[in-house]
C-alpha cells in the first residue's frame, strides 16, 4: 500500500512548523519571538498554496477510509488555512503589545488549525473525533493564554471543563452507533443502516449524543453558555480564530456526519435541528441586544449565526449545503473583519472594548469606522454584503424544501439584528467621542481590515465565484 | 450603444460620481459640492432622454437591459421602465440636484461624506424604479435605506438617532418579509426565475398558477412593505420622526420620492402579480386609506411645527394616491400616478422652503412668526404657490392629480369620493391657516424683522418646480398620454382575474375606454352601453352584495 503523501502534504507542513515553532522556542530571544509566528504565517499560506496545487477529479478517500481527499474537504482545509493565515498574522503585533509573544501561541494555532482540516476532511467517526480533540486542546490552551488575567483563566477553565463534557457526549454517542452497525466509516454506516431498515432506538440514540457534542461547538442553543465568557475572557485574536475556525471545522464535520453517515436519520435530525435552529437564533439575536462590551456581542451575534447556519442543514438539500459553506466564508471574512478592529483598537488588557470607546470612530478614524460599519452591515444581511447574499441562499434553501416558518423566524431574527448591529454604527457616526485618545493601527491589520471589507462587498455584488465553488465542493455529499 | 445602455447609465452615474468624491480631499468643500451637483444634473439631463424617447403608444418595457448575473440564469441585472417608472425616475433626477443645492450653505460638517450619502441614495431610487428583477429591486430597495439612515442619523436634528433607527427598523422589518414572499414566489414557480416580466406575463397567461391562499399571503407580504413605505395608515407613525429630524435634502428626498416607492411598489407588483387578492382587499385597504386623509389631514392642522405639519400632511396624500390605486378605474390610476409626481414636487418645495425659514430664523414653530410677508414678500408669494399647489388649486399640479382621483374613485364608489374630497378641504383649511399664521397679519416677532428675503441660490432651486407646478397644471396631456399605456396593462390585469366568491364581482368591459382626463367622467359610457349591463354605466367593479 502506497501513502498519497501529497494529499496530505498542507497537514505535514503545519505540523511540522508547528514542531518547528516549539524546538525553535527556547533558542529565540524574547524580543525575537515575533519571528516564530512569522513562520506560523508562512506555514499557513504555504498550506494554502500547496493545497491549490490539488487537483481533485473524483473524491477518493485514503487511509482505509479516514481521509477523504474530495471538493468537500478542499474547500474547507482551505477556509482553515487562510483563517489561521491571519490569525496568527493579526496576533504578532497584538501578542507584542500585551506581552503574550510566546512560541507555544503560533504552535497550537497551527496545531489547532490541523485538527479542523482534519474533522473537514475526516471520512471516520475515529478521525472525526481526534480531528475535534486536536483542535479542542489547543483552542482551551489558548483562550487561557492570558495566564496573569483572571477573566482568561475563567475563559479556559470553563471551555476546557464543558467542552470536556461535550466530548464525552460526542465519544458516547459514537461509541452507539458503532455498537448500532459496527462500523465507524461513514459510507459503511450509511450502507449498513440502509440495509438495516428502521433505525435502531441505539442509533437515534446516538445521533442525540453526537448532535449534543457537535452543539457544544458550534455554539447551539442550549450548549452555547460557555460562549460569551470564553469569547470575552480570551484574547482578542484567540476569539477571532476561534469565532470563525472551530465553528467552521463543526459545521464540516456535522455536515459530513449527518449526510454522508445518517442519512437514514435524516426525519430526525432534520426535527431536532429545526428546533435548535429557531432557539439559536432568537436566544443569540435576542441576548445580544443587551450587551455593551464589542466582544460579548460578537460571541452572541455568532451564536445566532450558528443558528442562520442551522437552518441550510436543516434543509437538507445540496442548495442548502452550498449555502452554509457559502455562508461560512461570508461569516469567516466579517467576523475576522471585525474582531480585527476590535483587537487594533483596545488597548492593552482588553480595555476599550466597550460601545462607548467607538463613539465618534466615524470622525477619528474614517477608514476602520467604514470597514467595521460595513461588516456590521453585512452580520445584519444588508444587501449588497456577502451577508445578504448568503442568507437569501440559506433562506431560499429552507423554502424550497417547505419551511416557510423557519424562513420567516429567520428574517424577523435579522430583523431584531439590524437593532445592535446598527446601535455601534450609531455610536461610531451619530455620537461625539468623549476622549480623543488615538491608537496606531498597525499595517498589518490595516491590510487583513481592508482585504475582509473587499471580499465583503466582492461576495455580496459578484457572490459568483465562491457560489460556485462551493456547488463543486457539496457533490461528493450527494 | 450608450443608448441601450441607457437605464444603466443613469442608475449607476451618480454612484460613481459618489466614489469618485471618495478621492477629493476631505477640505475641498466647495469642489466636491460642485462635482456632486453637476454630476447630478448630468444625470437628469440623461435622464430627459427618456422622456423624450419614451414610445406612449406602448404599455410593456422600454429601455430594457438584461444581463446575467448570479447564478447564471435565475437573478439577472434586469432594467427596464414603463409608463409608470418613467416620471418616478425623472422625478428622482430632478430632485435630487435641487437636494445637493438645498445643503449648499446648511450643511458644513462632513460635506463629503453628506455628498456621497445622496449620490448612492439617487442610485438607490433610480434602481429601485428601474428594476424588473425582483431580486434585484429587493437589493436596491434596502441598499438604499443605508444612506437614508445616515442623512437622518448624522446630519439630522436632535433626536436624529431615535428617528433614524426607527426609520431602518420600521422599514426593515415589512421589508424582510416580502423577501420571503419572493423566495417563495420563485420556488413556486419552479425556480427558475425572479424576473418580473417573466412571472408577470406566466401568470397572467396562466403557465404559472397559484392558489388563492397562496396568493393572498404573498400579497400580505409585499402590502406590507409598501404599506409602511407609503406609509399608510396605521403604519405611517415613522414619517413624522424621519422627516422633522432629517436635514432639509432628507426631507425632500424622503417626501419627494421615498414615499413614492410603497405606492410604485402597489402598482407595480401587488396589482399585476395578486389582482384577485388586490381585488379582495381593495374595500379595506381604501378604509385605511381614507382614515389616512382625514386623519393626517386632522392631525396636520394641530402641529405647532412646520415642518411636522408638512409631514402630516403627506400622510393625508398619500392616502389619496393609495385610495386611487385601488380604485382600479382608469382615471383613478392616472391620477395616482400623476399624484406621485405632483406630491413629489409639491411636499418637496414645501421642504425647501421650510428649510430656508429654518436657516433664517433657527426655528421652525409656527408661533414663532406672524407678518413675514412684510419683510419677505419673494418668499411670501413662493410659499403660496407652493401651498395652492399642495392643496390643489386648479391651474396647479395638485388639481389634476386630486379630480382624476376623486373622479375614479367616484366611479367606484361615491361615499369614498365624498370623504375623500372632505379631506381635500381640511387640507386647504390647515394649509391655508398655517399660511396665514406664518405670512399675514403684524410682525409680532422682533427677531422676524431681520429676516432676509430669498437669495438668487434659493430662487434657482424653486425656480424649476414652480415651473413644472405650473405645467403640469395647464397642461397635463405630454404626462398622462405616456403613462396610460402601461396603466392600462396593469388595469387589465385586475380586470382578468376572477376573485372567489364573496368578492367582488368583476364588470368591466373588454375593450376598455381611452378617455384623456378632462373627459374623465362620462355620463354614459359606449362600452358599457355595448356590454348592456344595468349596472355597467359607471366603469369599474362592484360589490356583490
Amino acid at each position: 500500500m502506497t501513502i498519497d503523501y501529497f494529499a496530505i502534504l498542507p497537514q505535514i507542513i503545519l505540523v511540522l512548523a508547528g514542531m518547528a515553532v516549539l524546538l525553535l522556542d527556547p533558542f529565540t530571544a524574547a524580543g525575537h519571538k515575533s519571528r516564530l509566528g512569522q513562520i506560523a504565517v508562512v506555514a499557513s499560506f504555504l498550506a494554502a498554496y500547496v493545497l491549490s496545487f490539488q487537483r481533485i477529479e473524483a473524491p477518493r478517500s485514503i487511509f482505509g477510509g479516514m481521509f477523504l481527499v474530495d471538493s468537500f474537504s478542499w474547500v474547507f482545509q482551505w477556509l482553515f488555512f487562510v483563517i489561521t493565515g491571519v490569525s496568527a498574522l493579526v496576533s504578532l503585533r497584538f501578542n507584542e503589545r500585551e506581552g503574550l509573544n510566546r512560541g507555544e501561541y503560533y504552535a497550537l494555532l497551527l496545531f489547532a488549525c490541523v485538527g479542523m482540516s482534519l474533522m473537514a476532511a475526516s471520512g471516520d467517526l475515529i478521525m472525526t473525533f481526534l480531528g475535534i480533540e486536536i483542535m479542542s486542546i489547543a483552542t482551551y490552551i489558548l483562550a487561557g493564554f492570558r495566564r496573569s488575567d483572571a477573566r482568561s483563566n475563567e475563559s479556559s477553565m470553563k471551555y476546557f471543563l464543558l467542552g470536556s463534557f461535550a466530548t464525552a457526549f460526542l465519544l458516547y454517542g459514537i461509541a452507539l452507533v458503532y455498537g448500532s452497525t459496527g462500523s465507524t466509516n461513514y459510507a459503511a454506516i450509511r450502507t449498513i443502516a440502509a440495509i438495516q431498515g428502521t433505525p435502531q432506538i441505539t442509533m437515534v440514540a446516538g445521533l442525540g449524543l453526537i448532535l449534543v457534542g457537535f452543539g457544544f461547538k458550534v455554539a447551539v442553543v442550549p450548549f452555547h453558555a460557555w460562549v460569551p465568557d470564553v469569547y470575552e475572557g480570551a484574547p482578542t485574536t484567540v476569539t477571532a480564530f476561534m469565532i470563525v475556525g472551530p465553528k467552521a471545522a463543526g459545521f464540516a464535520a456535522l455536515i459530513r456526519i449527518l449526510v454522508q453517515a445518517l442519512p437514514s436519520l435524516r426525519a430526525d435530525w432534520t426535527a431536532i435541528l429545526w428546533v435548535a435552529a429557531v432557539l439559536t437564533m432568537t436566544l443569540g439575536n435576542v441576548v445580544a441586544i443587551l450587551q455593551t462590551n464589542i466582544k460579548r456581542m460578537l460571541a452572541y451575534s455568532g451564536i445566532a449565526h450558528t443558528g442562520y447556519i442551522l437552518v441550510g442543514i436543516v434543509a437538507a438539500s445540496g442548495a442548502g449545503q452550498r449555502a452554509v459553506i457559502f455562508y461560512l466564508v461570508v461569516y469567516s471574512a466579517m467576523n475576522l473583519g471585525a474582531l480585527c478592529i476590535v483587537l487594533s483598537l483596545s488597548r492593552q488588557g482588553d480595555r476599550r472594548v466597550y460601545l462607548d470607546d467607538y463613539a465618534g470612530l466615524g470622525k477619528s478614524q474614517p477608514f476602520v469606522a467604514a470597514a467595521l460599519a460595513l461588516f456590521m452591515l453585512s452580520l445584519a444581511g444588508i444587501p449588497l454584503t456577502g451577508g445578504f447574499i448568503g442568507k437569501f441562499y440559506l433562506f431560499s434553501a429552507a423554502i424550497q424544501r417547505g419551511y416557510v416558518g423557519l424562513a420567516i423566524i429567520g428574517v424577523l431574527n435579522s430583523a431584531i439584528s439590524v437593532y445592535y448591529y446598527f446601535r455601534l454604527i450609531v455610536y461610531m457616526y451619530m455620537k461625539e467621542p468623549f476622549d480623543s485618545e488615538g491608537q496606531q493601527i498597525p499595517l498589518t491589520a490595516h491590510a487583513v481590515i481592508a482585504i475582509a471589507a473587499a471580499g465583503v462587498l466582492w461576495l455580496g455584488v459578484f457572490p459568483g465565484f465562491i457560489l460556485n465553488l462551493a456547488s463543486h465542493s457539496i457533490l461528493p455529499l450527494q | 450603444m450608450l443608448t441601450r445602455h441607457i437605464l444603466s447609465l443613469i442608475t449607476y452615474l451618480p454612484a460613481v460620481a459618489g466614489l469618485a468624491l471618495l478621492l477629493f480631499p476631505r477640505h475641498a468643500q466647495s469642489a466636491i459640492k460642485t462635482f456632486a451637483l453637476l454630476l447630478s444634473i448630468a444625470t437628469f439631463l440623461v435622464s430627459l432622454h427618456l422622456y423624450f424617447h419614451f414610445n406612449p403608444a406602448y404599455g410593456g418595457m422600454q429601455y430594457e437591459e438584461a444581463n446575467a448575473w448570479i447564478d447564471a440564469g435565475p437573478i439577472r441585472h434586469h432594467l427596464g421602465i414603463d409608463g409608470i417608472s418613467l416620471f418616478l425616475i425623472l422625478l428622482t433626477t430632478f430632485i435630487t440636484p435641487l437636494a445637493i443645492l438645498s445643503s449648499w450653505h446648511s450643511v458644513t460638517d462632513r460635506v463629503k461624506p453628506y455628498m456621497i450619502c445622496l449620490l448612492f441614495l439617487e442610485t438607490g431610487m433610480i434602481g429601485v424604479f428601474a428594476a424588473l428583477d425582483l431580486v434585484l429591486f429587493y437589493i436596491f430597495w434596502e441598499a438604499m435605506l443605508i444612506p437614508m439612515y445616515f442623512l437622518i442619523g448624522v446630519w439630522g436634528g436632535e433626536r436624529r438617532v431615535y428617528a433614524a433607527v426607527k426609520f431602518i427598523l420600521y422599514t426593515m422589518v415589512g421589508s424582510l418579509l416580502m423577501l420571503v414572499a419572493i423566495l417563495y414566489l420563485f420556488h413556486l414557480n419552479g425556480a427558475t426565475t425572479f424576473d418580473f416580466v417573466q412571472i408577470s406575463n406566466n401568470l397572467a397567461a396562466g403557465t404559472f398558477r397559484i392558489t388563492y391562499g397562496e396568493e393572498f399571503w404573498l400579497f400580505m407580504a409585499f402590502l406590507l412593505a409598501f404599506a409602511i413605505k407609503v406609509p399608510l395608515f396605521p403604519f405611517h407613525t415613522w414619517l413624522p420622526d424621519a422627516h422633522v429630524e432629517a436635514p432639509t435634502a432628507g426631507s425632500v428626498i424622503l417626501a419627494g420620492v421615498l414615499l413614492k416607492m410603497g405606492t410604485y411598489g402597489l402598482l407595480r407588483f401587488c396589482l399585476p402579480l395578486f389582482p384577485a387578492s388586490a381585488i379582495a382587499a381593495a374595500p379595506y385597504l381604501s378604509f385605511l386609506a381614507l382614515i389616512g386623509i382625514v386623519y393626517g389631514a386632522l392631525v396636520a392642522m394641530v402641529q405647532p411645527d412646520l415642518k411636522k405639519l408638512v409631514a402630516y400632511s403627506s400622510v393625508s396624500h398619500m392616502g389619496l394616491i393609495v385610495l386611487g390605486i385601488f380604485a382600479f378605474t382608469q382615471q383613478s390610476l392616472q391620477g395616482s400616478t400623476l399624484q406621485m409626481l405632483n406630491h413629489g414636487l409639491s411636499t418637496g418645495a414645501l421642504f425647501l422652503l421650510v428649510g430656508m425659514i429654518y436657516e433664517r430664523r433657527h426655528t421652525r414653530q409656527i408661533s414663532d412668526f406672524g407678518g413675514l410677508a412684510h419683510r419677505n414678500p419673494v418668499l411670501a408669494s413662493l410659499f403660496l404657490v407652493v401651498t395652492l399647489s399642495s392643496i390643489g388649486l386648479p391651474g396647479l399640479n395638485g388639481f389634476v392629480g386630486e379630480v382624476l382621483i376623486l373622479a375614479g374613485t367616484f366611479l367606484k364608489s361615491p361615499s369614498n369620493a365624498a370623504i375623500a374630497a372632505s379631506g381635500m378641504i381640511l387640507g386647504a383649511v390647515y394649509m391655508l391657516w398655517m399660511y396665514q399664521r406664518v405670512f399675514f397679519g403684524k410682525v409680532t416677532n422682533a427677531a422676524n424683522m431681520e429676516m432676509k428675503d430669498i437669495g438668487v441660490r434659493e430662487k434657482w432651486l424653486l425656480a424649476p418646480i414652480l415651473v413644472l407646478m405650473l405645467w403640469i397644471g395647464v397642461y397635463s396631456a405630454p404626462f398622462l398620454q405616456r403613462m396610460d399605456a402601461s396603466l392600462k396593462l396593469v388595469q387589465q390585469r385586475i380586470h382578468d382575474a376572477h376573485a372567489p366568491a364573496g368578492g367582488y364581482r368583476v364588470e368591466l368591459p373588454r375593450a376598455l375606454p381611452l378617455d384623456s382626463w378632462h373627459r374623465a367622467v362620462p355620463a354614459q359610457h359606449p362600452a358599457a352601453v355595448q356590454t348592456g349591463h344595468p349596472n355597467a354605466s359607471v366603469t369599474g367593479f362592484k360589490y356583490d352584495h
